[in-house]
């Protein structure tokens, strides 16, 4: 009994080999090792006693079976999740059926009066633009602070602190080493191509409010077609004409403009005040009061931010 | 129909200023975004005080119709003494916040992306601003958008790489989680009901109610409103991402992310609770008693996190994390009292945590710049003001009378009581056990600014601020007396304002 104490007492402080060979222990190759976790297992190889080892423990297999336990009750909590939301799917008012909640008579007069009091024949324009203008507003926006968080995040400034100045990055960002801009089939039928994405992309935000397309699609066609030139052309030409300060006024100018247009909008409708913004016949290009010159704003904005994620994406700069 | 007073437009001003101006700080020199943002939430902040003044001498509220379109096909705003007393206390804290953390911002961030901080902090504000003044669900939405990604780029602009890189995607993802949720909380909504703005949305929501149909969805959408909302607002279980990003951003932002981001969201989650689906039907979906428990869990192990930090401002964010769970305490209680002191207590956190963690970006100061506990010593003697300012604030927290918390943990125990049942005895227990738990980290760290070490390393930095900055300090401490002595001016305002909500 008195050696069962002493064998006790001597496991406690640490003096008997650890039971489990370290060395041999075996990690499933899935569950991946990081430094913190190899130097706990360097630690454990010592002699220690036993609270010492119990956080050894913890910190090398404890965390491995933790991860385990946390894989899989993520994945039960996305299949419970999965399950109620398509069960609630099953709930709701079937889809396409006249009856349903949905058809009010919010959409009805959107539909049935939206030409006459917006002037716009493509009707989702008139909504996103007139009716529910604000939500656009504010939608506009959330681009311009993406591609600011972005710039935040990865726009190399060169002449900065030596804090700041990361060298290898600096290297990353030169373009040239990149890219070849040889390419003559490319070069080619970019020429050819460019002239009339730009083209297809103009038309579509200025017949934003007479079919379909918008501000928000035209500004994409007209962003994708501003990338193609770049992938072809390289910076130093598209920079003759659009560079970062270009970019800033672009977007400068389209949502101060926006905001100006829609707060005499708003301001005018919240006071009662007749607007003085004529709503021309409908299906004439210039009609429909405010939505083509939003749209035009928005196409600006859009583009240049499309442009703007890519380059910067792409070198850190523009 | 009625012509409105010019000072009826102020509201729409505010949130159009800061958008506005926003975009063109993109553009300015950083010192001159600075004065121009300055003067701009200055001047949000004066327009705000007259439409509190006017909505107050008139005692109801108006809607505000954003373009030519009237209520259910246009988008509206909707002020009443509740919206325009939180827009005052919001951009008066924006200002206060970024005016004390000014000599940080320029410190921490990159020389020529100054700008672009001042530029995110305005968009953030206007999207606080129509958070709380919309009438519309999905423009609540497109706002939570603008909120999520400018919060996020305030936390990234302290310095490229490390820290807080890594804690900025943390909270992204479980941001966007949260809006996610949200998102597919409204779609499912307007399904049932063909409405987005919410005197419409309520009123289709209490026939469906009363008829017995879709309740099961209705269950559904009132869950995913609460948890989207109580992700982003980082209640209990859904915590981890924000001692990270609150710990590492620079002191404004800090200030600014506890102080009002949080409430931003729960403001939302009030209104939708309250204008939406009825405090009746809150109650009969258990909803409020989840939210109750997770808030008491939020209280209490937000604290025991708090008590093993050596850093002071991880133990501000796990502070803020308990002060969370107090506000979900209130809105738990389903009551309107339990409302008036959860909204209250969003006050007094707006008004005390961010004088927090001004005072810890000038303790840092003092200190070599460092955040740890042991650096911090004697701090209190170094920096005269900041260690009053800190000790205030602390006490504040802890709840000792004349103090914000004090009115506040008051103010949940009445409506606790009033509430009566097993949950009074509940809350009753959790504020006593936080407020034990309050005092046991931030009676320590006070000390600690006034306990001079031996080996002390700073012994002879003195403190070299701005004036602005002792301005800011003093204005605070004023503030958060207002609250803990006048906490009845507050109260009533807010009752005021919730019964006009309906």
């Amino acid at each position: 009994m008195n050696k069962f104490f002493q064998a006790i007492k001597r496991w406690v402080d640490g003096d008997e080999k650890l039971k489990i060979d370290n060395e041999n222990v075996n990690i499933k190759s899935n569950v991946t090792i990081d430094e913190s976790t190899k130097y706990f297992l360097e630690e454990s190889k010592k002699e220690k006693n036993a609270f010492q080892r119990m956080t050894n423990w913890f910190n090398t297999f404890g965390i491995m079976y933790y991860r385990r336990v946390y894989m899989a009750i993520s994945i039960l909590t996305c299949l419970i999740m999965i399950t109620l939301l398509l069960l609630t799917v099953s709930f709701l008012p079937q889809f396409g059926n006249p009856s349903n909640p949905a058809n009010n008579e919010v959409s009805r007069r959107y539909i049935t009066e939206g030409l006459k009091e917006t002037g716009a024949v493509n009707l989702v324009g008139g909504l996103i633009l007139d009716y529910r203008a604000f939500d656009t507003l504010g939608e506009s926006h959330v681009l311009f602070c993406a591609v600011i968080a972005v710039i935040i995040l990865l726009k190399l400034e060169k002449d900065q602190n030596k804090k700041y100045y990361l060298k290898e990055l600096q290297d990353l960002s030169d373009d040239e080493k990149y890219y070849d801009y040889d390419n003559q089939v490319l070069k080619f039928a970019t020429s050819i191509l460019f002239p009339i994405i730009m083209i297809l992309g103009i038309y579509i935000v200025l017949n934003g409010h007479l079919s379909a397309g918008g501000g928000f699609s035209g500004g994409a066609i007209m962003g994708a077609g501003l990338i193609l030139y770049l992938t072809a052309f390289g910076y130093e030409k598209i920079e003759k004409f659009f560079n970062f300060n270009t970019f800033k006024w672009i977007s400068l100018f389209g949502l101060i403009a926006y905001a100006l247009l829609k707060t005499y909008s708003f301001y005018t409708g919240a006071n009662h005040i007749e607007s003085i913004i004529p709503k021309g016949i409908a299906g004439n290009i210039i009609s429909s009061g405010l939505i083509l010159p939003l749209n035009i704003c928005v196409g600006l904005v859009v583009c240049s931010t499309m442009y703007a994620f890519y380059s910067l994406f792409r070198k850190g700069d523009m | 129909m009625e012509h409105l007073a010019f000072c009826q437009n102020f509201p729409f001003f505010t949130i159009i200023m800061t958008l506005s101006s926003g975009v063109i700080c993109s553009i300015l020199k950083p010192k001159k975004a600075m004065y121009f943002q300055c003067i701009v939430i200055f001047a949000t902040f004066v327009m705000s005080l007259i439409t509190l003044l006017f909505t107050l001498s008139t005692k109801t509220s108006y809607a505000f119709m954003m373009g030519h379109f009237p209520a259910p096909w246009g988008n509206e705003l909707r002020i009443g003494p509740f919206e325009s007393l939180m827009a005052t206390c919001f951009s008066g804290i924006m200002l206060l916040s970024l005016i004390g953390g000014m000599s940080h911002i320029f410190e921490d961030t990159e020389e020529k992306k100054t700008n672009l901080y001042f530029c995110m902090i305005s968009l953030l504000l206007s999207s606080l601003f129509a958070l709380i003044y919309t009438n519309d669900i999905f423009t609540g939405y497109v706002f939570v958008e603008i909120n999520t990604i400018t919060s996020c780029a305030i936390v990234m602009l302290k310095y490229r790489g490390g820290k807080t890189i890594v804690a900025t995607t943390r909270y992204m993802v479980m941001s966007l989680l949260g809006s996610g949720l949200f998102l597919l909380g409204i779609t499912m909504l307007y399904d049932l009901t063909g409405h987005l703005l919410m005197p419409q949305l309520g009123q289709a929501v209490n026939l469906l109610v009363e008829s017995n149909q879709y309740m099961f969805p209705l269950t559904v959408i009132i869950g995913l409103f609460s948890i989207g909302l109580s992700i982003k607002s980082a209640l209990f279980p859904f915590h981890t991402w924000l001692p990270d990003a609150h710990g590492n951003a620079t002191a404004s932002s800090s200030a600014i992310l506890s102080g009002l981001v949080l409430k931003g969201y729960i403001i939302l989650l009030i209104k939708i609770f309250y204008r939406v689906i009825g405090l009746d039907v809150i109650e009969v979906d258990q909803v409020t008693n989840i939210l109750f428990v997770f808030g008491i869990l939020a209280m209490i192990i937000g604290s025991i996190k708090a008590i093993s930090q050596q850093d002071i401002k991880k133990m501000l964010a796990y502070s803020s994390v308990a002060q969370i769970g107090y506000v979900y305490l209130g809105i738990g209680l389903g009551t309107n009292l339990g409302i008036i002191a959860a909204s209250l207590q969003i006050l007094a956190h707006a008004f005390t945590k961010p004088m927090l963690f001004v005072c810890s970006g000038g303790l840092m100061d003092v200190s070599g710049g460092s955040k740890q506990a042991k650096d911090l010593s004697g701090a209190g003697y170094r920096d005269k003001l900041t260690g009053v300012a800190f000790t205030i604030g602390g006490l504040s927290m802890v709840g000792i009378p004349l103090l914000a918390g004090f009115s506040t943990k008051f103010n949940l125990c009445m409506a606790a009581i009033e509430y009566g049942n097993i949950k009074m005895i509940m809350a009753l227990i959790a504020i006593i056990i936080s407020t034990v738990l309050n005092a046991m980290y931030y009676l320590p760290a006070i000390f600690n600014l006034y306990h001079v070490r031996h080996d002390d390393s700073f012994k002879d930095v003195k403190a070299h601020y701005h004036f602005s900055y002792a301005i800011v300090l003093v204005i605070f401490i004023l503030l958060n007396f207002s609250i803990g002595i006048f906490s009845d001016t507050y109260e009533s305002i807010i009752s005021m304002g919730l019964s006009t909500f309906g």
